[in-house]
């Protein structure tokens, strides 16, 4: 059973802001910051484009931990994208737990253009952490495709 | 009107003649002066230097009396204590936590509801135009500076009282009883506080400072409403004119003594013989 | 039925290194719908393109991904390959596998399973992806200049200068703003008014400039391209066109006690007045508060006397429209005030210095009102107490600016050097004159900024003291400065003639209001907000309309006038094309489904979301419903997530594409 999870590589899906989160990413790859493969990234113009029917998209596609991320507070390329995501934020938490849904698998930061070795310690960090919470079956039991 | 009372340990010690002048002007007007009953020490710069804690838990217990004794507005005639009386009750406004701590180590509720006024203010809430019906005779032979020390308008951010550099409350007060207020440059400057005697030389030279500066704008007497800066302006006045030398002798007044003189009050009874510099 | 090309890239080394390309791209050529997957060294060059543009008119592709670098490297390349191999570039995606996988995943199986992965997201996608059209929208090419100080006369110069039409709009009598009222500039000591009024002149002869003096901008509706004005022009009760500028009028006038707004109250001006003699347009206005006629019905002596007939005490307020294509807000700034009077509640200025009770403590532009040739008193500096010529001066600085408890926390960043300019002034017209400053730091940043202070030091005698001063009283008509000289550790007391404060720089008023009608933000202190404080200076939230000068920010005259090019040079750019051409990746309201319950117009950060009316043929309504105008969406979705019925979606990053691309991981 530990073999299991030893060899567990978890799915994880980001949302990503394409301003900032985005470009960091980039510059981690610029700078070869390396990190666990186990995250891709899905390109959205600002994190304010994203709403809880794309966290329950990816829980639903077999993501083990979900994360999203945009820029600072006050540096939005679209001046408020982000303050809107965040409130949604604070509302969806506590929503998705009371639905059951387990929030240690929900990850949200900003991480701006400049912070490659940010987003290398965040992907690092969700990975490592899903790797021990092990896979999302209870999703896939009670709200998936039988 | 009523106001409870807070004299603390000045007018109740050394600077009982403020405490007379008060009393007679307020009773005069009849305000009902109740003093609290079992008040403790404000802490003054005592307290606030050593621990922050009992900075706050001395005023607030007082404030805590007050209310237990449905006492709305709280005089405390000496600026030290108003302020610190004011600054417990802001601290304990902002912090609820603390305020919860500190309503049991001082084992009273205290919601904040008492206000806490300084003698200026108790006579603008009574309204400065029925002081002026009140008047039986004007002042208009008095010019006085008006001096406000450091405390009555400062820190502002906590008493919100007047302006804190160029402070007016007196002089709207006196003019209107007929006197002439004279404009000067020592209206909030220091005298030397309560370093009377630990460190005369430094309050002589202040003290003389603020006199010259009143004799040089025209002012033949000064008016003050703290008890320490009359200690320091009159009891010292006679070193200071032996040290420096001062062009003339000035009385210094209570606030409470020029109003209470326009209304016809005996100077006896306000204590203003008791002064150490009286008119000749 | 889609047919996608997909295209991998070695990109050298640096993807095959880690990735291995030929599975990728063989793994991906059995999903359906995929028509072609190829691999090549190197995508972008152009053989690589070549073979691109080959495929897609062979293959007669549909849709396109290239897995390869990142989009912000080469997504418009591959685009413009497309577009000009006949495909819509809105069919192009791309799977970044080089920063975002060879680049960091050293372990090349779990690097090539990654690299399949992005690149089934990236044509899962583009199945989904729809021909886009770049949007035209047209563009009205004049201009709206809000704002007639010298960084407003230098866009509208400019822009003049190039042949557009420009409205300019001015809240006083006269343009000129700050500048007409200084004395010398630093660091080169010209005449402030001698290098500004030639350009004043200039915009009040340029065929291409309307001049609204004495007006302002009332209302503001319409997006780039398409801004509709209204500007409110005040009565001035004389007409521009008949009256010669003679200047009968003002000296017969004898209301003459009013404090004058030009001198900052040092001097005083009647009521039918020209703010300063070279005023642009030299034409008088009447100050209804002040005149006797207009308040008492008596008098009337200037229009007695004027022989153009150009005085009509009937005149009234008047609204004109103007439409332009894009608007520069160049409003300035005042000064903070450190008397009694306060704009702010709860703040208490600095009463410890006494301005306001000692007429010879004053600020710094009453200072250049003092030695201005044109002032007051002729370009003499004298006591504004009694007329007598100072002996010495202290100058303070940092007044209200670099302070946390009273003021402002930033600093004015001109007020060091202009401190140093009036004690050079001061000196050459009080030879014997003594000059002390109290400075916090002396910032002189700019082109021989450093050597221009240090000239007022070195050769003009200026004593620099560094401490703040605590209080200012007055004895026998002799200012008592107290301050500290912390660099000799002692207090420090000057018996001064004068003080000058040199107080700190804030934005004018209405300038909030105004911001408020463009929809332009603002900071804190009132400061509009540019786009990008390092790489968007003078551009705004607001498409079209730009910010120049101290209105954004405390600067001095050769960085307003460098704004001001750059906004009018941005105003070009919009001009430059009958046009305008914008990504069509914006959102999109499907009117059928539309509640209109306008939850995404109260989240659109640009106003971008309108509320039509739905009408029956025979005019009756239907209903109300959103849309969103194509002028001004930026595409940032928010509306999309917020919609409760999912009525509008993000062309280009469809909820469907979403959700495909997402599926495809499964």
């Amino acid at each position: 059973m530990s073999d299991e999870k030893e060899q567990f590589e978890p799915k994880i899906i980001a949302y990503v802001c394409n301003w900032c989160t985005y470009l960091g990413a980039d510059l981690a790859g610029t700078n070869r910051l390396e990190y666990p493969a186990n995250v891709r990234i899905v390109r959205l113009p600002c994190t304010g484009r994203i709403d809880f029917n794309l966290m329950v998209k990816a829980f639903e596609a077999g993501a083990d931990s979900v994360l999203v991320s945009g820029c600072h507070p006050g540096d939005c390329h679209y001046t408020t994208g982000n303050f809107h995501a965040r409130r949604r934020w604070i509302l969806f938490r506590s929503l998705l737990d009371t639905m059951g849904i387990d929030v240690d698998r929900i990850h949200f930061t900003w991480i701006s253009a400049a912070e490659g070795k940010k987003w290398q310690e965040v992907v690092t960090d969700i990975t490592e952490s899903t790797r021990k919470l092990g896979p999302y079956t209870a999703y896939q039991r009670v709200c998936g495709e039988s | 009107m009523q106001v409870g009372y807070y004299p603390g340990c000045a007018l109740h010690g050394s600077s009982n003649d403020y405490e007379m002048s008060v009393r007679a002007c307020l009773s005069k007007l009849q305000i009902d002066v109740r003093e609290i009953d079992d008040w403790i020490c404000c802490g003054a710069s005592a307290a606030h230097s050593l621990n922050q804690k009992l900075s706050v838990a001395l005023p607030a217990r007082t404030l805590g009396l007050a209310e237990r004794d449905g006492l709305n507005d709280i005089l405390a005639p000496c600026p030290m204590c108003s302020m610190e009386l004011c600054k417990a009750g802001k601290a304990l406004a902002e912090d609820p936590e603390l305020r919860v701590e500190i309503s049991d180590i001082v084992e009273l509720e205290i919601t904040g509801k008492s206000r806490v006024l300084n003698l200026i203010q108790v006579l603008q809430e009574f309204g400065v135009e029925k002081i002026q019906s009140l008047a039986t005779r004007s002042l208009s032979e008095f010019k006085p500076a008006c001096y406000y020390g450091c405390l009555l308008t400062r820190p502002p951010k906590v008493l919100k009282f007047d302006d804190c550099e160029q402070p007016e409350s007196m002089e709207k007060i006196l003019g209107l009883l007929g006197a002439v207020p004279v404009d000067w440059n020592f209206k909030t400057e220091c005298c030397g506080a309560g370093m009377t005697l630990a460190n005369e030389d430094t309050v002589l030279d202040l003290s003389h400072k603020i006199i010259s500066d009143a004799i040089d704008h025209g002012a033949n007497c000064l008016v003050v409403a703290c008890p320490m800066c009359h200690v320091n302006l009159d009891m010292k006045q006679a070193a200071v004119k032996e040290r420096f030398g001062v062009q003339r002798d000035m009385v210094v007044y209570y606030l409470s003594d020029l109003v209470g003189i326009a209304m016809g009050i005996d100077e006896k009874d306000l204590g203003v013989d008791r002064h150490y510099v009286v008119k000749d | 039925m889609a047919k996608i090309g997909v295209f991998t890239c070695w990109c050298g080394e640096n993807i095959a290194q880690n990735v291995d390309v030929q599975h990728v791209a063989a793994e991906i050529a059995k999903l359906p719908n995929v028509h072609c997957s190829i691999e090549y060294k190197y995508m972008c060059s152009e053989p690589g393109q070549a073979m691109i543009r080959e495929k897609i008119a062979a293959e007669k592709l549909t849709g396109m991904v290239i897995a390869s670098c990142s989009p912000h490297m080469h997504l418009n390349t591959f685009r413009k390959a497309a577009k000009n191999a006949g495909l819509n570039p809105y069919q192009v995606e791309m799977a970044n596998i080089r920063e975002h996988c060879s680049w960091v995943h050293r372990n090349r199986e779990e690097a090539t399973l990654k690299a399949v992965d992005l690149v089934k997201m990236a044509v899962a996608k583009v199945r989904k992806n729809q021909e886009l059209v770049p949007i035209d929208i047209p563009v009205t090419k004049r201009v709206l200049v809000v704002g007639g100080g010298v960084a407003g006369i230098q866009a509208a110069l400019d822009i003049a200068d190039a042949g557009y039409e420009v409205v300019m709009v001015e809240r006083e009598p006269s343009i000129g703003g700050r500048m007409a009222g200084l004395s010398e500039t630093f660091p080169t000591l010209d005449c402030s008014q001698c290098i500004l009024t030639p350009r004043m002149v200039d915009i009040g002869q340029h065929p291409n400039i309307t001049l609204h003096t004495y007006s302002e901008v009332a209302k503001v509706e319409g997006f780039i391209g398409n801004f509709k004005a209204s500007i409110l022009k005040k009565a001035r009760y004389v007409d521009v066109n008949t009256c010669t500028g003679c200047g009968t009028c003002w000296n017969s006038c004898p209301s003459k006690k009013t404090p004058s707004e030009f001198d900052f109250g040092l001097g005083t001006r009647t009521a039918i007045y020209v703010p300063f003699p070279q005023a642009v347009p030299a034409k008088p206005v009447i100050d209804q508060n002040a005149c006797i006629k207009l308040t008492k019905g008596k008098c009337g002596v200037c229009m007695k006397k004027c022989q153009a007939n150009a005085i009509d005490f009937d005149d009234k307020d008047a609204l004109v429209e103007e439409e332009v294509g894009a608007v520069i807000v160049a409003t300035g700034f005042k000064l903070f005030q450190i008397g009694k009077e306060q704009d702010l509640e709860g703040q208490s200025g600095y009463g410890e210095y006494g301005y306001d009770k000692y007429p010879d403590v004053i600020d710094s532009l009453q200072f250049e009102r003092l030695a201005s040739a044109s002032g007051p008193t002729n370009g003499e500096i004298r006591r504004p107490s009694d007329g007598k010529v100072p002996k010495n001066i202290v100058f303070i600085s940092c007044v209200g600016s670099r302070d946390n408890a009273k003021g402002v926390p930033y600093c004015s960043k001109v007020c060091c050097m202009y401190t140093a300019k009036h004690t050079m002034l001061y000196k050459h017209k009080v030879h014997d004159g003594v000059a002390h400053v109290f400075y916090m730091d002396i910032r002189a940043g700019g082109k021989n900024y450093e050597e221009f202070v240090r000239r007022a030091i070195e050769q003009d005698g200026a004593q620099y003291h560094r401490g703040r001063v605590s209080k200012i009283t007055e004895k026998h008509g002799t200012l008592i400065v107290r301050g500290v000289d912390t660099l000799a550790g002692l207090p420090l007391t000057i018996e001064a003639d004068m003080v000058v404060l040199a107080s700190a720089i804030k934005p004018t008023n209405g300038a909030q209001e105004l911001a408020q009608k463009l929809n332009v933000g603002y900071d804190n202190y009132g400061f509009l907000s540019e786009s990008h404080p390092k790489l968007r200076p003078v551009e705004t939230a607001s498409a079209g309309v730009f910010v120049c000068g101290a209105c954004q920010g405390p600067k001095d005259i050769p960085e307003s006038v460098a704004q001001a090019s750059a906004a009018a040079a941005k105003t070009l750019v919009i001009f430059s094309k009958e046009e305008l051409t914008r990504d069509p990746e914006i959102a999109k309201v499907n009117e059928k489904v539309c509640a209109g319950c306008f939850t995404c117009q109260r989240v659109c950060a640009f106003n971008a979301i309108e509320q039509v009316d739905i009408r029956s043929p025979n005019g009756k309504l239907i209903k109300r419903i959103a849309r969103v105008n194509p002028g001004l969406c930026m595409g940032c979705g928010t509306c999309v997530a917020v919609c409760p019925s999912k009525s509008v979606d993000l062309s280009g990053t469809t909820e469907q594409q979403v959700y495909s691309m997402v599926k495809s991981l499964t």
